[in-house]
């Protein structure tokens, strides 16, 4: 073992590596026919089933209604989630279950005299549906005149409530100990200490500056602790973690929004002269220069939220594409090479993971820090 | 990119967050914050008054070298004073002495002068006495008889003839 096998690996990797390309683009254009199952099923129903890479990472990296656990025998084994539907005759709350794994729109719910059906995990009223083209069954997350309102309490919001819970109880444990040990900090608050002195000192200080910064550090801490136990939990590949929750456009999309407003109510006098009268800019050109600053004041949010949203979901895209080699393949000769190149994403995942909540903590900071910066020099 | 029904995750996210940092805000990162605050003060502090007792520590040293070399300088004075003194004294009982000693040796020489004297001129006297005895001794047997006294008296106004 070692140096020598190491080498095989990395020859026989690079072997493969034409391979490689050649089913990517295949996977790409097409979907790859191959047989799910080795052996035609017991009961006839899954003779060929379609391998469809594309289908499976989005699947793995989208939001859903239930939190699927594993595959039995064919059979998706699920933790059912409430599915909390404001319809036009009043709140449906009801089980995912339900829908019996159903994400083709066959399968109708009827609830209260009301019908549902579930297409690509997106609810819509059964008599409307069935009006709608192929297209808009498909991609219909924002047909709001077919389906209901939708607050139901999906995989990532599952993982949300969880992860808030574990850190709230975790930062509670750090707190408490605090009162009962005047000491220097030991255990859990010993390792998350100097986490939120680095917060404090690397991030707020220098961007906020030494004035200001104390107002703003709950909300810094916050924000770098939940991304990044979130960007780990979304790490770990098994129940109850695995949920993209980090990698979703809708979540960092609030974030981005608080810090928007964060940064928009903490600007003072100077941030709002930079915005509406530029110093030292002739003021004929003020047509151009408020437009353009303030298509500014939203592009450094919508920054951090695509930043935040690409990074994580490129991830698990690349770690679910190369297991997916292994199903491509047909061929468990090629897992030890997934598998040591998944190892090896997984480890670069964990250092994205402090790495974006870091970057955005630091972006929400300068933001801040720009808006109530006092420029006294012009 | 599949997207699902974006009002429930912005819901709940907003919902949770905001919640979620409310509760955090109250109890956790004020306390942690101000436990952190206070040690990094009460460390500070620690280390200034460190410093400012090993500053004092240096100073009472330096007080005890002064005071220390002053004690030593004032016993070598005094030493010094003592030495001069006693070197004094010995000079001046010295001197004394010597004084003593001529004056005494004076005084002896008076007396021994004023005896000196005394005895000679007791012995002046005695020798004139004796003299005189002797001269009338001498006398008594010279002119016991006649021709002695005669040649006495020729002898002598021999000796005065020519004055």
């Amino acid at each position: 073992m070692s140096k020598k096998s190491l080498q095989f690996l990395l020859a026989a990797f690079v072997a493969c590596l034409p391979l490689v390309g050649f089913a990517n683009t295949q996977v790409d254009s097409t979907v790859v026919t191959t047989e799910a199952v080795a052996e035609p099923h017991v009961d006839g129903a899954h003779v060929k089933e379609p391998f469809n890479v594309s289908e499976l990472i989005n699947s793995h990296i989208a939001d859903s209604h239930d939190f699927h656990v594993a595959d039995w025998n064919g059979h998706p084994i699920s933790f059912a989630l409430p599915i909390i539907l404001w319809t036009n005759s009043g709140l449906e709350i009801f089980s995912s279950e339900q829908f019996h794994h159903d994400n083709t729109g066959e399968h109708v719910v009827s609830v209260n005299g009301q019908e549902f059906v579930r297409n690509n995990e997106i609810i819509f009223y059964k008599d409307k549906y069935d009006t709608l083209t192929a297209e808009q069954k498909k991609d219909g997350a924002f047909e709001f005149d077919a389906r209901p309102l939708n607050f139901s309490i999906t995989k990532n919001v599952f993982s949300m409530f969880m992860s808030a819970i574990l850190m709230f109880f975790l930062f509670f444990a750090v707190a408490r100990s605090y009162k009962k040990n005047p000491n220097a900090p030991k255990g859990i608050a010993g390792f998350l200490e100097p986490l939120i002195t680095f917060v404090r000192d690397d991030i707020a200080r220098p961007n906020i500056g030494e004035k200001q910064y104390a107002k703003y550090m709950p909300y810094l801490l916050t924000i770098f602790f939940f991304i990044w136990i979130n960007n780990l939990i979304g790490l770990i590949p098994f129940f109850p973690f695995s949920s993209n929750l980090t990698g979703n456009i809708y979540f960092t999309f609030v974030l981005a929004f608080i810090t928007f407003i964060v940064t928009t109510l903490s600007g003072n006098k100077d941030y709002w002269g930079h915005i509406f009268n530029t110093p030292g800019v002739p003021v004929w050109l003020a047509p151009i220069m408020i437009p353009v600053e303030v298509i500014g004041m939203l592009t450094k949010p919508f920054a951090l939220m695509i930043r935040l949203f690409a990074n994580i979901t490129a991830g698990h895209i690349i770690i679910l594409s190369l297991i997916s080699l292994i199903f491509i393949f047909e061929t468990v000769a090629v897992s030890p090479i997934s598998g040591a190149f998944v190892l090896f994403m997984s480890v670069l995942e964990m250092l994205v993971a402090a790495l974006q909540a870091y970057v955005f903590t630091l972006l929400s900071a300068l933001f801040i820090g720009q808006a109530v910066a006092e420029h006294d020099h012009h | 990119m599949q997207l699902t029904s974006p009002e429930s995750l912005i819901f709940w996210t907003t919902l949770i967050f905001v919640i979620f940092f409310i509760l955090l805000r109250k109890f956790a990162w004020k306390p942690i914050l101000g436990a952190v605050k206070s040690r990094e003060d009460s460390i500070n502090t620690a280390l200034q008054s460190a410093e400012a007792a090993r500053r004092e520590m240096q100073d009472l040293t330096a007080t005890n070298e002064r005071i220390l070399q002053e004690a030593r300088m004032e016993r070598d004075a005094m030493l010094k004073e003592a030495r001069e003194m006693r070197e004094k004294m010995i000079a001046d009982s010295k001197a004394d002495a010597v004084a003593e000693g001529a004056r005494m040796i004076e005084q002896a020489k008076t007396a021994i002068n004023a005896e000196k004297n005394a005895a000679m001129s007791e012995l002046k006297a005695q020798v004139s006495t004796l003299s005189l005895e002797i001269a009338e001794k001498l006398l008594k047997t010279e002119l016991s008889n006649k021709d002695s006294q005669k040649q006495l008296v020729e002898k002598m106004l021999g000796d005065v003839t020519l004055n």
